[in-house]
This record gives structure tokens, sequence and C-alpha cells, in this order.
């Protein structure tokens, strides 16, 4: 069942009941899975759970009036903690809004991205240390970043040099929706013309807002690229093992000087699109009930029981979102309101005068109540 | 003595861009058609042979790709002088450089510097069709975030773009294109001022005229034909539309206490508005007259065989100057 209305080649290794299988014509992804052990999967398991319990928690937290809003990612855990660690320690992540799986393979913390939706900042984390790049709410404009920064990556020489450990590759997110926007599309172009080491990560989890994907393309998504020589593939998203080989296997090849490629994970938003959505209003009850028995962590605990984990590993995981839950509520509300001065600060690099000005006379006006009430 | 050579606005800029790019390698020039062709005004002709085609290439047919790519670029420690080949094209690239180039910095609380300047032919008198002649100045300087500058001869081209260059900031750099060809001294060794800084062009008694870009050779006109009739006026280059050095013109208003104001754009929300309400607030006791703006009407840019009745020229300036000496 895919909204394009049939079926398409895609990468799926996990079935529905938790078996791992590799079909033959994916033996190039299958040997990414056979370098991981089972520690790898246990990591991979404790950051879907984390990222979960994190989401459900900020939607608690929303609904408290703790934060002004909360994107959702339910559903695409796999899409998310699998690709994401199929980035290498070199990579560039550019993001869309909805990555918080990705960004805690990454380490970022999880505060910075409630400081975001609580309307502290508009996302301070350092880019360049943390190869994870600010959140970008206008759809699509990060792809272009993506874009410019990989062709800088080439003109760096860091493209197929044979040395793995110095090697660089860039990934960009975004979603079905954001496919729509001509940003997209010329960065398909420019990637294919200067031959960026770019990976673009579509995950199509079928809903813009309130618009199904039909209503973005009438081609599947991972064919998107192809007339603008970008390469593409569909990979089950909801199959945590599948996203990280085809991440891994993409994100090698431009590092090698492969040129870009696009990876559509085929996904479902299971949540809202943000807590401002009400989906019971577009979306049918059925789809819904259709992708929850598709969960991404249900299928993956079925493989890790398979592989002999028992009991005690998910209580674990269990007591660990307990206390992830509890410590993000604690930081949340201890959040300090950020001080005047932010409003003026970094609005450009080197002085400008307006804004000292303005600054100024901000400063003088607050103060001038404060002298008012200790007279 | 100093190094002076004569050289038109365009080839000023080309010099300006070639100087940048042999003090820092990480200085870039793309947009469309600015490789072997040298741009449709030939202002980067010469580059990619200097420079190779890694730091002179062709970008495709796509504005907001030019401007976004920039971006990413910037944040991997390049430096781009992106053109955009006529001001009526720049609007895809709109939302790049009014939701990411201007914001990048603020969003990421400084952590990211975003030193692109994007270069954009702007004015009109030069008989083109629609979309070459327009005056868009007043939406990047309502946009905070970004520097906005526009020279007026070819010193001050070949200075501010290096300066512009030079920015930490992203530099939205308006050429009047219908004077690229008008030459002018260009001094090799010393810069004139700050990219930032307005310039009394000519001193005069009576009347303030401000003005910049294109319309700076028509005010001098003004000023001369103003000074044959026996009236005095100080003509001032603005140079920088964000920020701007209202001291300077604050100066001279206090000496002249009028203020005419002259730009080839549509007169309502223009920059000129913007200094005819700031002169207003903070010299209002020494003005004698209102502030007058000189433009362009609030209507699309009409077809080449209107223009001339669209521009203002000296004699429209002339009109506003008896106004505010009559008042």
């Amino acid at each position: 069942m895919t909204p394009q209305g049939g079926r398409v080649p895609q990468v799926q290794m996990l079935s529905p009941d938790g078996i791992f299988e590799v079909p033959a014509e994916y033996a190039e992804y299958g040997k990414y899975i056979e370098r991981l052990n089972l520690d790898d999967f246990l990591k991979f398991y404790r950051d879907m759970a984390r990222i979960r319990r994190f989401d459900n928690e900020c939607t608690a937290l929303q609904r408290q009036g703790q934060m002004g809003l909360w994107v959702q990612a339910l559903g695409q855990e796999a899409a998310q903690i699998g690709s994401g660690y199929g980035v290498g320690p070199n990579d560039h992540m550019f993001p869309s809004y909805r990555e918080h799986g990705v960004a805690i393979t990454h380490g970022i913390d999880l505060m910075s991205i409630i400081k975001i939706m609580r309307g502290v900042n508009h996302g301070g984390w350092n880019p360049e240390e943390t190869r994870f790049h600010l959140y970008a709410i206008v759809l699509a404009t990060q792809v272009l970043h993506a874009t410019g920064y990989a062709m800088g990556v080439n003109f760096d020489g860091l493209v197929g040099t044979g040395n793995p450990d110095v090697d660089q590759a860039v990934i960009t997110y975004f979603g079905d929706g954001a496919t729509a926007e001509g940003d997209v599309s010329e960065a398909l172009l420019f990637a294919a013309t200067t031959k960026a080491p770019l990976v673009f990560f579509c995950q199509n989890n079928q809903w813009a807002i309130s618009s199904p994907v039909s209503a973005q393309t009438v081609v599947p998504l991972y064919l998107r690229g192809t007339g603008f020589g970008v390469p593409g593939i569909q990979v089950d998203g909801n199959d945590v093992l599948a996203c990280y080989a085809v991440t891994a296997k993409h994100m090698d090849d431009a590092r090698n000087g492969l040129g870009p490629s696009l990876i559509e994970a085929l996904t479902y938003r299971v949540g809202a699109h943000t807590t401002s959505d009400d989906p019971t209003k577009y979306r049918p009850a059925e789809e819904l009930e259709y992708w929850k028995a598709r969960d991404p962590l249900t299928r993956f605990e079925k493989f890790l029981r398979r592989q002999g984990v028992g009991d005690d590993f998910f209580e674990e995981v269990a007591i660990a979102g307990d206390q992830l839950a509890e410590q993000i509520r604690a930081e949340t509300f201890a959040m300090p309101n950020p001080p005047l001065e932010n409003i003026f600060k970094h609005v450009y690099t080197d002085p400008h005068p307006l804004i000292a000005e303005q600054q100024a006379w901000l400063e003088g006006y607050e103060a001038s109540f404060e002298e008012g009430e200790a007279e | 003595m100093s190094n002076s050579v004569e050289m038109p606005i365009a080839k000023a800029i080309n010099a300006g861009i070639q100087k940048a790019m042999q003090k820092n390698n990480k200085v870039l020039v793309f947009g469309e058609d600015v490789a072997e062709l040298g741009g449709v005004f030939r202002v980067t002709e010469g580059l990619l042979t200097e420079f190779g085609n890694k730091r002179v290439f062709n970008s495709p047919i796509a504005e907001s790709g030019i401007v976004g790519t920039a971006i990413g670029l910037a944040m991997r420690g390049y430096r781009s002088v992106a053109e955009i080949q006529f001001e009526g094209f720049v609007y895809p690239a709109f939302n790049q450089i009014v939701s990411q180039l201007a914001k990048l910095t603020n969003r990421s609380e400084g952590h990211l510097s975003m030193p692109v300047v994007v270069r954009i032919p702007y004015g009109g008198g030069i008989g083109a069709v629609e979309h070459h002649s327009e005056s868009p100045e007043a939406y990047f300087s309502h946009t905070p975030g970004l520097r906005v500058i526009s020279p007026s001869n070819s010193n001050d081209a070949y200075w501010m773009i290096q300066q512009a260059i030079e920015s930490n900031d992203p530099v939205i750099f308006f050429e009047p294109k219908r004077r690229y060809w008008q030459k002018g001294m260009v001094n090799l060794d010393t810069p004139p001022s700050g990219m930032h800084d307005a310039k009394v062009l000519r001193e005069g008694t009576q009347v303030t005229l401000v003005s910049y870009g294109p319309m700076i050779p028509t005010a001098l006109q003004a000023a001369e034909v103003a000074a044959a009739e026996g009236t005095s006026i100080e003509v001032i280059d603005l140079r920088s539309m964000s920020p701007i050095d209202f001291q300077t013109i604050i100066n001279s208003v206090m000496k002249t206490g009028r203020l005419v104001v002259a730009s080839e754009a549509s007169t309502s929300f223009s920059v000129s508005a913007e200094i005819a309400a700031k002169v207003a607030e903070l010299a209002f006791y020494h003005l004698e007259a209102p502030v007058i703006r000189v433009g362009s009407f609030d209507v699309p840019y009409p077809p080449a065989k209107l223009e001339e009745l669209f521009l203002p020229d000296a004699d429209r300036i002339l009109e506003a100057v008896d106004r505010s000496l009559n008042y």
C-alpha cells in the first residue's frame, strides 16, 4: 500500500514480524549490517525508544503551556535513528524541523530543541562543531544550503581522496511536502551538475499538514531526482536496519566521489503535523491503524527478541525513559527566559550603529520603569 | 604620489573583485553567465582566466539556488560574490535572501557568519524591456540582517566592492547599471572611507540634496544648474542605504535647513521615505521646510518609450528645490 497506488521496489530487511532477511538484489546494502553487532542493535533500539519518550513528553509539556508548539516525529523513529547512525564522523547534516531522532544520534542536547519550541531561541547550537546544522522552518531552504556546503567540500578536495578518515559527505533531510518546493528541484540540479557529495534523504511520512502525498507528486518520490541525474532508491522507513544500511552505503558513495543520490524513506506520520493540528479532520482512522500496526519500535523489538534479548533490557529502556522524562520536565520548568540583550545580539557579525542605538533605547526605556517602581 | 588610473564603473568593480580574489582564495564568483562571457555587463570579465573554474563558474539559471548555495558555501568558509543578472530576476531568491541569508547569524546565536555579496545591477534609463530597470533597494533595506550599499562612481565601486567582500555580514551590492560605462579616477592605494559612510560631494548652503547610485550624476547636474541661477545646493552621496549615515545628513541639514531626497525608486515606502521620517525626527527645529522626496511614481516600471517621464531628472529635482526654498 503506497500512496502512489502501486508497489515500488523497496529496500526492506526486517519483516513486520522482525525476521531479518536481505534480498539478493540488495546484498550491497546487507554488507553494512554484517559489520554491526548486538551492542549496535541495542543502541539503535535505546535511541528509538528515547526519542519516542522525549516526543511524548514534549507533547505533554506543550499541552501544559510549557512550549508554544511541539513538532512530533512519532512513527519516524526508524528512519531518523537508522539514517542518523549511517552518517559518518566527518559528515554534515542539514535537517528540516522534525529531525529530533537524527539530532540525538549526533549528540545534540535535547533541551536545545525544547528551547526553540518554547521560544527561548531559534536554535543556538554550533552547527560547525556538531555537524548537525540548524533546524530550518521554511520548507526546503536547508536543501540548498546542504548543496552549497557539499560544493564547498568538493572545492576543499575532501571527496574521493581514498582516505576515509578525511573524506566528507553531506546529507539533507526533508519531507514529502517539501519536495513540492522549487528549492528541492534547484538543489537536485546544482548537486548533479557539480557532482556534489550529497545525499537527499526524503522522509515520506505521507502527510503535509492536511495534504496527502498524492497532492505533492504523482510519481514515486524516489524517482524525483532521475530527470536531474540524481539516482534514487526507496527504503522501508519503518525498518531501522534498512534505513541505516542504505544511508551508510549512499554516504560512502558520496564520500568516494560518486556524486549525489536520493533516498526516499517511506514511513508514516503517526502524530499530528504539530500540536496545533487535528488530523482527525482529514485522515481516515483505518489508515492510522494500518500504520500503527507497522510500528518501527515494535518491529525492531521483535527482531531483538529473536536475537535473544529479554525483558530485562526492555525494562531498563523503560526506566531510562522515565528518567529522561523527569529530567526534561525539571529542566524545562527551570529554564530561564532569555535576557533583553538577546533581541539585539548577533543580528550582524560586524558592529551596526542602528542596532546599538535601538538596544540603548530599549534598555533606557525599561530602566525608566524600574526607577518609577523604586519611588 | 598616489597611484591613480581612470576606468569606468564596470571595470572598477571588476578590478575590485580581482583584488579581493587575489588577497583571499576563499572568494568565489558565480552566477548566470559570469564565467566565459564575463556577465551580461562584462563585470566579471577575465576572472575565469585568472582564477580558474573552481573559483569562477556559471550557475544554472536558478536564482534561489544561487543564493542558497552561496549560504551553504559561507557555512563552509567560502566568501561568495554571487551575481543576479538583473534586479528584476532577484525575486526567486528573495526567500533565501530574506529568510535565510539575513537571519542565519541571528538564528545560530553568532555561530555562523554570512559573508556573502549579492551583486545586483539596478535602475533604469537603458531602454530595456520589462524587469530590467527597477529599483528594489527598499525591500532589502527593510530587512534586518542585511547591509545594502551602492556606489555612484568608479573610485567607490573599486573600494566598496572590496569592503563588501571583506564584510562578515551579507551585503546587497546594487550596481548603477546605466552608469557602468561612466569613467572616473580610481585611487588604487587608499580607500575613500567605510562602505556605510555618506559623502558630501559638493558643498552648498541653501538646500541639502541627498541621493545615491545612478541618480548621483543627475543630482550633481541639478546642483550645477542651480548654482548658475544663484542657488547653492549641497549634494550628499548616501552610498549606503542600510545602515544610513544620518549624522552626515543631519550635519548638512543643520547648515542648510532644507532637504530634498532623490532616487529612481517608487516614492512611497522608499529609502527616501525613511530619510524624510528620520530627519524630521532628529532635526525638526533645524528644518525651514518639509523634507521633499523626488522619486518615480508608484506604478510598475513603464515601457522604455515612457521611462524619461517616469524617472526623475535634474529639472524634477530643481522643481523640488524650488518648492523647498519657496515654502
